[in-house]
């Protein structure tokens, strides 16, 4: 099944890399995986999705955790949480077709960026699968281009929910400067 | 450095600065080769108090760097020039890594403008040594050079130890900063070595080790690690539970002890597997069910439940799914652990593994009646029963002899055998021969090798001698690469492909570097040999010339179940079949 997890990381050259590497050299399957900035100018956030089984998840959140420049991995599979996805397709379009285009982007509460003479483009959010469909629905009028982010997810509610990712995310998150000194 | 006026730091080029901090991390001894990119930093060496030891080629100074490490528990440090210089370490990276050896790597880089540009010796060794270090650093400016040498440091030992790599750009070792010693301690939000596990996994286990009739101790490298090795006597004592060692963990727990039973695994004792199979609890004392070890993991030990002791979470139900897992330092695990283990009785146990040994001694090459021949096992064990009394470091390489010597030299003191386990490295033992014995100078330090592996490195003879270090060398040769050749024998219909090993003459190879040599192929000669080894004051190569077509048994073929070993012929068995 899809395991989602997100991940901090310090928000230096190179974390990406590792964290791909790791993937990569480990032979787990990273289905999306996406990486932003967060409200911390030092912390860095990834959202990767990776289709596995429950222990292989495990591992990957020890594994991952590993990794020095890795600050928290929560994983959100199963839990209360908002996912997101954000796709742009350029449909093909004719007078005739277009108000049907645009009518299918109201169903799916997407937005219409652009009108050109032969196309239009679109812009929608949200949940994987609703995303599919939409694209489903416009396949038959010819995909031009579409550009999908992957996905990015957060809990829902005010706190993180484990144990672990409570007492984790409160080092991390209140205090940027813990020391391990030796 | 000159003295620091009280609130004052000094200013230092960033080459100077490495240095400082090498020294307050307590280096003593660096194995480097130097070249374009290092060149600052060779030239701030003058400064310092660190003895360096020019090596022959980079790989040489990782392992000597591991061997190092290996012989202390201290970091070991490598130093090269950019490009090949810090290619070249990239074995005696990967080596020390599979092994959790702890040790810094300290690359020079093209200057920071060129970086990306192919310059001249241009890698991108943090991009190369990703997968093989526990971390690594390119530091593009002199400020960053003390921040991470400390963080190297503490990472490489901390936790599971590990290699790190830091990678310093020619202009970051040419200008300069103030040098903040204190100002540079780690600030490691994200790494956390350390793990304690939950009061409730340490119920389970107990509750285990208290119903098990048939326990056994799997004892791995990180008993060493953790300088565990009186917690691991005491616990075995104490719940009278026998002990099986994997290849690295020889030694961590005596073998002289009564409770030891020996090596597990591929080339391991046949008692010892089949005692593994037996067993109704397996508890893994810092080890990491390496599919060396465990043979076929669907038929492992089908009727153990498994406690598995480590510090690295990653290795927990990895290979072998386990009933309890204790997550954290060994030493500290024992430590909670002790005081509520039960004494048992286990002599039915301890009987019906004693029973299995008994079928093995007649096997046994050194019960054999001598047949004239030179055999390799002969060697180890007069090499064992000549150097047992003193503090004696083997440091092997890869192959058939580094079976024996795990059979026959039975090693009684934790980190007196130094060997490349998982990575499996030819051409490690030399090198890291020379960097036990600088470490550990009152130490005997005996290279046992191969004719394959040492033609690997053997290079570093001229470091011997330009260390003057007594560092002894057996080389067992037998004409063959000779695991291949086995493997070759048992699985491939004896097509020996490329394992036939043409030597040069080794006695006259050690004499071109001014080293005592000798030839040994009689059986009556290892002993004098070996003494006369002992006596001389330098280095000495010997080559014993051994029986050609030598198998190491017993063996279970990769992917076999366990039990299931190749055993050497029986000779009751034999003859009872003749009448």
């Amino acid at each position: 099944m899809l395991h989602t997890f997100i991940v901090y990381v310090d928000n230096k050259p190179g974390v990406l890399s590792r964290v791909v590497s790791l993937f990569r050299r480990r032979a787990f399957n990273i289905d999306s995986l996406t990486v932003g900035r967060t409200e911390k100018h030092d912390v860095s956030r990834m959202t990767i999705v990776v289709d596995t089984d429950a222990d292989q998840a495990r591992r990957i959140v020890a594994n991952v955790y590993k990794l020095v420049n890795v600050l928290l991995v929560d994983d959100i599979t199963g839990e209360a949480a908002i996912i997101r996805d954000l796709a742009l397709v350029k449909v093909a379009a004719t007078p005739e077709s277009r108000p049907r285009i645009f009518e299918l982007a109201n169903v799916f509460r997407a937005r219409v960026l652009d009108v050109a003479p032969e196309s239009v483009t679109i812009e929608i959010t949200g949940a994987e699968e609703k995303i599919d469909r939409l694209l489903d629905v416009l396949r038959p009028f010819g995909l031009m281009e579409v550009v999908r982010t992957g996905q990015v997810a957060m809990r829902r509610g005010a706190k993180p929910e484990t144990e672990r990712s409570k007492e984790d995310a409160g080092a991390i998150m209140d205090d940027g400067t813990v020391s391990y000194s030796v | 450095m000159g003295g620091t006026m009280s609130g004052q730091k000094p200013v230092l080029t960033g080459a100077r600065i490495l240095w400082e901090c090498l020294e307050r991390e307590g280096v003593k001894h660096v194995f480097g080769y130097p070249g374009g990119a290092i060149l600052p930093v060779y030239d701030a060496l003058r400064h310092s108090s660190i003895h360096h030891i020019l090596v022959r080629h980079e790989q040489g100074a990782t392992h000597m760097a591991d061997g190092y490490a290996r012989a202390t528990g201290d970091v070991g440090v490598a130093i090269a020039t950019s490009g090949p210089g810090a290619t070249n370490m990239v074995t005696g990276i990967a080596t020390a890594m599979l092994d959790s050896s702890p040790i810094v790597c300290i690359t020079g880089q093209v200057g920071s403008k060129l970086l990306g540009s192919d310059a001249f010796q241009e890698t991108d060794i943090t991009g190369v040594t990703l997968p093989v270090t526990k971390h690594n650093y390119l530091v593009t400016r002199a400020d960053e050079i003390a921040p991470a040498v400390r963080e190297a440091f503490y990472v490489a030992k901390s936790g599971r130890p590990g290699p790190v790599l830091i990678d310093i750009t020619k202009d970051a070792q040419q200008s300069s900063c103030e040098f903040d010693w204190e100002g540079a301690a780690p600030k490691m939000r994200g790494y956390r070595p350390d793990n304690s596990p939950a009061k409730e996994a340490f119920t389970k286990a107990l509750e285990l080790i208290h119903s098990a009739k048939r326990p056994l101790i799997l004892a791995g490298h990180g008993i060493a690690v953790s300088g565990a090795e009186h917690e691991v006597q005491a616990f075995a004592e104490k719940a009278s539970i026998p002990v099986a060692m994997t290849l690295l963990g020889l030694g961590h727990f005596p073998a002289s002890h009564v409770l030891n039973l020996g090596m597990m695994g591929m080339h391991g004792e046949a008692w010892v597997n089949t005692t593994i199979q037996e067993a109704d609890l397996l508890i893994a004392l810092g080890m990491r069910f390496d599919d060396r070890v465990t043979g076929n993991t669907k038929t492992y030990a089908p009727n153990a439940k498994k406690i598995h002791v480590d510090i690295d979470p990653t290795e927990i139900n990895k290979n072998i799914k386990v009933d309890v897992a204790l997550v954290g330092d060994l030493r500290k695990i024992l430590h909670e652990l002790l005081p509520a283990v039960e004494m048992r009785d286990r002599q039915k146990w301890l009987e019906f593994i004693r029973r299995l040994k008994g079928d093995s001694a007649v096997r046994d090459i050194q019960n054999l009646p001598d047949n004239g021949h030179l055999y390799a096992a002969h060697v180890i064990s007069d090499l064992w029963h000549e150097t047992r009394e003193s503090e004696t470091i083997v440091v092997t390489d890869v192959g058939q002899h580094q079976m024996w010597e795990a059979q026959y030299y039975k090693h009684d003191r934790p980190r007196s055998l130094i060997t490349s386990g998982g990575l499996g490295t030819m051409g490690f033992a030399l090198p890291a021969g020379v960097g036990a014995k600088v470490a550990c100078p009152g130490s005997d330090v005996w290279v046992v090798a191969g004719d394959g592996g040492f033609q690997m490195t053997m290079s570093e003879l001229a470091t011997i001698v330009q260390e003057n270090l007594k560092v002894n060398i057996a080389i067992i040769n037998n004409g063959y690469l000779g695991m291949v050749r086995q493997w070759q024998e048992f699985f491939y219909d004896r097509n020996y492909e490329a394992t036939p090993l043409l030597s040069p003459d080794f006695t006259k190879l050690g004499a071109a570097y001014g080293i005592k040599s000798m030839i040994c192929n009689k059986r009556a000669d290892v002993i004098p040999t070996i003494r006369a080894a002992r006596e001389h004051n330098g280095p000495v190569l010997i080559d014993f010339q051994v029986e050609q077509e030598d198998t190491v048994y017993p063996m279970v073929a990769a992917g076999s179940s366990l039990h299931e070993m190749i055993r050497r012929p029986s000779p009751i068995v034999e003859t009872a079949g003749d009448e």
